[in-house]
């Protein structure tokens, strides 16, 4: 494979990518106002289209068409360069995650991912740790108490849940015994599954994968009750819609990396045995991987109209007394797993 | 040029441009931002050389952790106690002359030093398992007195917060 068709094909795979996570925000939060109504005992949108299914496409166009209003007192450049990082970081993490097994397709190897790359898993952590810029920013450059107040909160939450996350991911590299995805989904063939192996890690991982995105019950950044909207208060029309957009494209990376990183990825298991085509097989495993996240991303809209919020205090001594010594267990007791039992 | 030497430059245009701005500019955010950029830049360069660990851990430690807590400090104490911080040019002789001793001991270290070159092909598939290695049984006592070492800080970072 020569360096131009390595582009063409990977230039192909990030449209591709970048394309279908657009149209999964947009009715990622059709749904999530549908989901929210059916709790709540309401209709939810159903004006635009047949049973309200256009209404994302609604929303961004008037988003479009808003004025865009920046506070005098805001520091300009960094105001608006802070919802082009959340954007950045929001779509680069995707390009590791591995969609389905590699294929043959007109001769070439094609393994479904953007980037197969040996540092993966750390490529993730580190472009998640970028994240806090782009509220910092937003919160500080805005020149308003309630943005500045919510930006402290927010980067002072993640980077408290960094540490248990990043301790979390140590149990499943230390099973794989590799820090690259695919190689990750490959050990967790049949029913080795990290959540079954692993349940503290799993419990953790996927916790403070809710306070790095920022969703409740640990929304503080921008609990509407104290702070109005948080560091997006002072942001209106297309920079609101980026900030709005990069929260739910961080949802669905964080179902992805928990879909890879514990619920076996694109694997169903067992499906060797029932002889299935090659293309078909594949099929289903892309299949089953949409299926994962999209339940995963139905548990955080679940979760988010079910749970009220946690104060402040709670969630850091929930964050530091509480996940940080079980994903520490959780290390401890793969390490016995791997000596004692011989995984 | 090849395309290697094309990225390379880049890489290191980034990191000297930005550089150049950290110590120039009068406000100390767009310093940090610009060291922002630097560590980028570093990075970049790291992933050409094929050290792909020490780029992310690069990224991790340095843009992720310690960059943002300088941001986080400045931030902080420029808005609450509204004391306007700026960087200014005070004692500009002693700077040079120490400034100008530094690099001259730099540059003739760059030109004596024999420089060994260990083929060019880029290392194997896992870098990381390598490292592990070293530093669990070359050189594990370093690596536990640099635990160590951080420990201290903590247990001393602690103790002048709860005065």
């Amino acid at each position: 494979m020569g360096i131009l068709e390595l582009a063409i094909i990977t230039i192909v795979k990030i449209l591709i990518v970048l394309t279908l996570v657009l149209l999964t925000v947009a009715y990622l939060v059709y749904f999530e106002r549908k989901i929210s109504a059916w709790i709540q005992n309401r209709i939810g949108p159903n004006r635009v289209g047949y049973l309200g299914l256009l209404q994302p496409f609604a929303d961004v166009l008037k988003l479009l068409l808003k004025e865009d209003i920046v506070p005098t007192v805001s520091n300009h450049p960094l105001h608006a360069l802070a919802p082009m990082i959340a954007l950045f970081v929001a779509f680069s993490t995707y390009a590791v995650i591995p969609m389905g097994p590699t294929i043959t397709l007109f001769g070439w190897q094609i393994p479904l991912a953007v980037a197969d790359i040996n540092m993966g898993i750390l490529y993730v952590l580190a472009i998640t740790s970028l994240g806090v810029y782009a509220i910092t920013f937003a919160g500080w450059s805005s020149g308003s108490k309630y943005s500045l107040l919510g930006g402290i909160r927010s980067s002072a939450q993640m980077i408290s849940y960094e540490i248990s996350m990043g301790f979390s991911v140590g149990g499943v590299v230390l099973l794989a015994s590799s820090l690259r995805p695919i190689a990750i989904v490959e050990a967790q063939s049949g029913l080795m599954w990290n959540a079954f192996i692993q349940p503290i890690g799993f419990i953790t991982f996927l916790v403070a994968a809710f306070a790095e995105t920022n969703r409740l019950p640990f929304d503080l950044p921008e609990a509407e009750p104290e702070l109005v909207g948080g560091y997006h208060t002072e942001y209106s029309s297309m920079k609101f819609a980026a900030f709005f957009l990069a929260e739910y494209a961080n949802m669905i990376i964080s179902s992805a990396l928990i879909v890879t990183l514990y619920l076996g990825g694109w694997q169903i298991p067992f499906i060797e045995r029932l002889n299935l085509p090659v293309g078909l097989t594949v099929a289903l495993q892309v299949g089953a991987f949409c299926f994962k996240l999209a339940v995963l991303l139905f548990f955080f809209i679940w979760v988010r109209w079910s749970i009220p919020r946690f104060r402040y205090d709670q969630l850091m001594s929930l964050g530091w007394k509480v996940m940080f010594p079980l994903s520490l267990l959780n290390i401890i007791w793969v390490a016995i797993l791997i000596m004692v039992f011989k995984i | 040029m090849n395309l290697y030497n094309i990225i390379f430059y880049l890489f290191a245009a980034i990191t000297l441009v930005s550089a150049f701005f950290v110590v120039t500019t009068r406000n100390v955010i767009y310093s940090a931002f610009n060291l922002l950029l630097t560590f980028f830049g570093v990075a970049g360069i790291y992933v050409l050389l094929g050290a792909d660990f020490l780029a992310v851990v690069q990224i991790i430690v340095y843009v992720g952790g310690i960059l943002i807590l300088l941001l986080f400090g400045v931030m902080l104490t420029n808005k609450i106690v509204n004391v306007q911080i700026r960087t200014g040019a005070t004692q500009i002789l002693p700077a040079t002359i120490a400034v100008g001793a530094f690099s001259g001991i730099l540059i003739s270290l760059l030109v004596n030093t024999e420089w060994k070159k260990v083929g060019t092909a880029l290392p194997g598939a896992s870098t990381t398992a390598n490292l592990g290695m070293l530093m669990m049984n070359e050189y594990i006592l370093i690596f536990e007195l640099l635990g160590i070492l951080l420990l201290v800080a903590l247990i001393g970072a602690a103790t002048i917060a709860r005065k």
